[in-house]
């Protein structure tokens, strides 16, 4: 394993020189380090890149580490992971990426992540993306979720992109079945002439199914973002989206939100909310003794932690 | 000391809303502002926070004059300002705000004791965030509890009681007369509440953008009471007839 490596998983997964448990790093499209636990089976795909998870029925309080690392250009890395959650488990899954280049080429890591969870599983699945590096090579990150959730399980996806990834195209996607949750926390700063593209569509197929999309972002220098998301009820379920953006500078984001519902019973609502910082926000810190740009730094700070 | 001197502030459109306001505030009192609605309680308040910056006059504290100085700058220099309207920030939480407001990170029984000024119990509000998921009662107490704890040398608060249930109240007279016995600055509250009035040491009464009356709370708070019972009311209304 690199240096990078080393350092960019100190910051996309709690790395602390080693994992505890079950992990699989993936470095520059090549498997930098593995390991199983008795619960936890690990195996690379035969017909394409990547790598099957099967996490044994009943499985608790586990967690898995799947980060993938880009460490120069001309480097474009896909790879195919398959998360199999048995019945009743209940683990933590955390796959950060970072990608890093100090040359002109292109480095990018598109990672396709199929979640299929049994009944009554639970899983908690982290994701925090960054970019590095002085190259002016492009820092992609194109990560592909999607989620098939049984009968009673549960998963809650908390996604972080705080910086220095020059494009990103964000796809995530759910079927739920009855009373089958699904929460989505995703946390976005761009700056400079980077962009962020998100697009969620969940189908809430099952009785008594939920979905809770939550997006913060904040789209600083000339940046773009874009956020689309698309929730269709097609049984009595309840369906939330929320999309609150800060502008800063010249930076500039569209919101795209669709509500689909095929059943009386299916509620659902979208709120969204895209502006600078509200004057009075900067005034009331400022009337605590902060400066103007400290007020900015801080009311910035809290919104995407 | 905070000296106003021929304060004025007008709207856009020319509107004087603060005319020619001269006051004198001593260290260490509770002082009073009271006054009929959109009288110009705010604005002066707001004027002597930095909120809004006076179009003639001038502005002394503490032997400066402040009347340019920023926001930031008059905090800065020991002033504090609880909000009429409090501000909602997502993401912000009631620990983030008092930390920030009091200059340093602060411990449970800190947040505790702030928090119990206000009647709050610290461990149940510490996390959470400032949004419109706090009732308005909360947030107007939680901003009261910013103001409490930057220990300013002139603390404001506007309409302290607005939105809070008796027990709160309660509590919050009690800080305040707190406050003053152990001398930590000087208070000025704007309050239409007669507990709050029976508690100052000098009550001002503006209305119209000026200055109505001025003085000990022993000469001002009968005058008042006295007009309470009359059947209209008459501060800043010399004009109205029945
Ligand atoms: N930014 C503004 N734009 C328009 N009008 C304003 C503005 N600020 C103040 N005013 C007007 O100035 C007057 C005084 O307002 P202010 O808020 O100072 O009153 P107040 O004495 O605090 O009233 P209340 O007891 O209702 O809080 C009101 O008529 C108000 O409508
Ligand atoms: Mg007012």
């Amino acid at each position: 394993m690199n240096s990078i490596t080393e350092k960019l998983l100190g910051i996309v997964s709690d790395f602390k020189g080693s994992f505890q448990g079950a992990f699989n790093i993936r470095e520059n499209g090549q498997c930098a380090g593995r390991q199983s636990s008795p619960n936890i089976h690990i195996e690379s795909k035969t017909d394409k890149p990547g790598i099957d998870i099967h996490v044994l029925p009943g499985t608790k309080g586990e967690t898995v580490y799947i980060p993938a690392c880009v460490t120069h250009g001309d480097v474009d890395d896909l790879v195919y992971n398959d998360f199999f959650i048995g019945k009743n488990a209940d683990v933590r899954i955390v796959a950060g990426c970072g990608v890093h280049t100090d040359s002109e080429e292109e480095a990018r890591h598109n990672g396709i992540h199929r979640f299929f969870l049994e009944k009554g599983a639970r899983v908690v699945y982290e994701e925090k993306h960054v970019g590095t590096g002085k190259g002016t090579g492009a820092k992609r990150i194109d990560p592909v979720t999607e989620v098939t959730l049984d009968e009673d399980s549960y998963l809650e996806m908390d996604t972080v992109q705080l910086g220095g990834v020059d494009s990103t195209m964000r796809k995530t996607s759910g079927v739920l079945g009855a009373r089958a949750k699904l929460i989505v926390r995703e946390r976005i700063m761009t700056d400079g002439e980077e962009t962020a593209k998100t697009d969620f569509k969940v189908t809430l197929k099952g009785e008594d199914s939920g979905v809770d999309l939550m997006s913060r972002s904040v789209a600083k220098g000339h940046s773009h973002q874009e956020f689309i998301s698309s929730i269709r009820g097609e049984n009595r379920c309840t369906g939330h989206s929320e999309c609150d953006a800060i502008l800063v500078d010249g930076g500039t984001v569209g919101a795209a939100p669709m509500l689909e519902a095929y059943h009386v019973d299916a509620a659902l609502i979208h709120e969204a909310a895209i502006g600078k910082i509200a004057g009075e926000q900067i005034l009331k810190l400022r009337t605590l003794g902060l400066t103007e740009e400290e007020a900015q730094e801080k009311i910035i700070a809290g919104f995407l932690k | 000391m905070l000296k106003l001197e021929h304060l004025a502030w007008e709207l856009p459109d020319g509107e004087g809303i603060i005319k020619d306001v001269d006051l004198t505030v001593q260290d260490g009192k509770l002082i009073v502002v009271t006054g009929p609605n959109g009288g110009g309680k705010t604005t002066l308040a707001k004027l002597i926070a930095g909120l809004e910056t006076p179009s003639k006059g001038r502005i002394a504290f503490d032997g400066k004059d402040i009347t340019k100085m920023d926001v930031t700058e008059r905090a800065q220099n020991g002033i504090a300002y609880a909000f009429q309207q409090p501000v909602r920030f997502k993401g912000l939480t009631v620990r983030d705000i008092l930390e920030l407001a009091a200059g340093g990170s602060l411990d449970e029984s800190e947040l505790c004791g702030l928090l119990g000024k206000v009647g709050l119990c610290a461990s149940e509000y510490m996390n959470r965030e400032l949004t419109a998921a706090l009732s308005g009662g909360e947030i107007k107490r939680i901003e009261i509890a910013t103001v409490l704890a930057r220990k300013g040398k002139l603390s404001i608060f506007d309409e302290p009681e607005a939105g809070i249930d008796l027990w709160s109240f309660s509590r919050l007279v009690e800080t305040f007369e707190d406050l003053r016995r152990q001398g930590s600055g000087t208070l000025l509250v704007i309050s239409h509440q007669e507990r709050i009035l029976s508690i100052a040491d000098e009550i001002v009464v503006i209305a119209d953008g000026k200055v109505r009356a001025a003085g000990p709370r022993e000469e001002i708070l009968p005058t008042l009471l006295a007009d309470e019972k009359a059947a209209i009311c008459p501060l800043g209304r010399e004009d109205v007839s029945i």
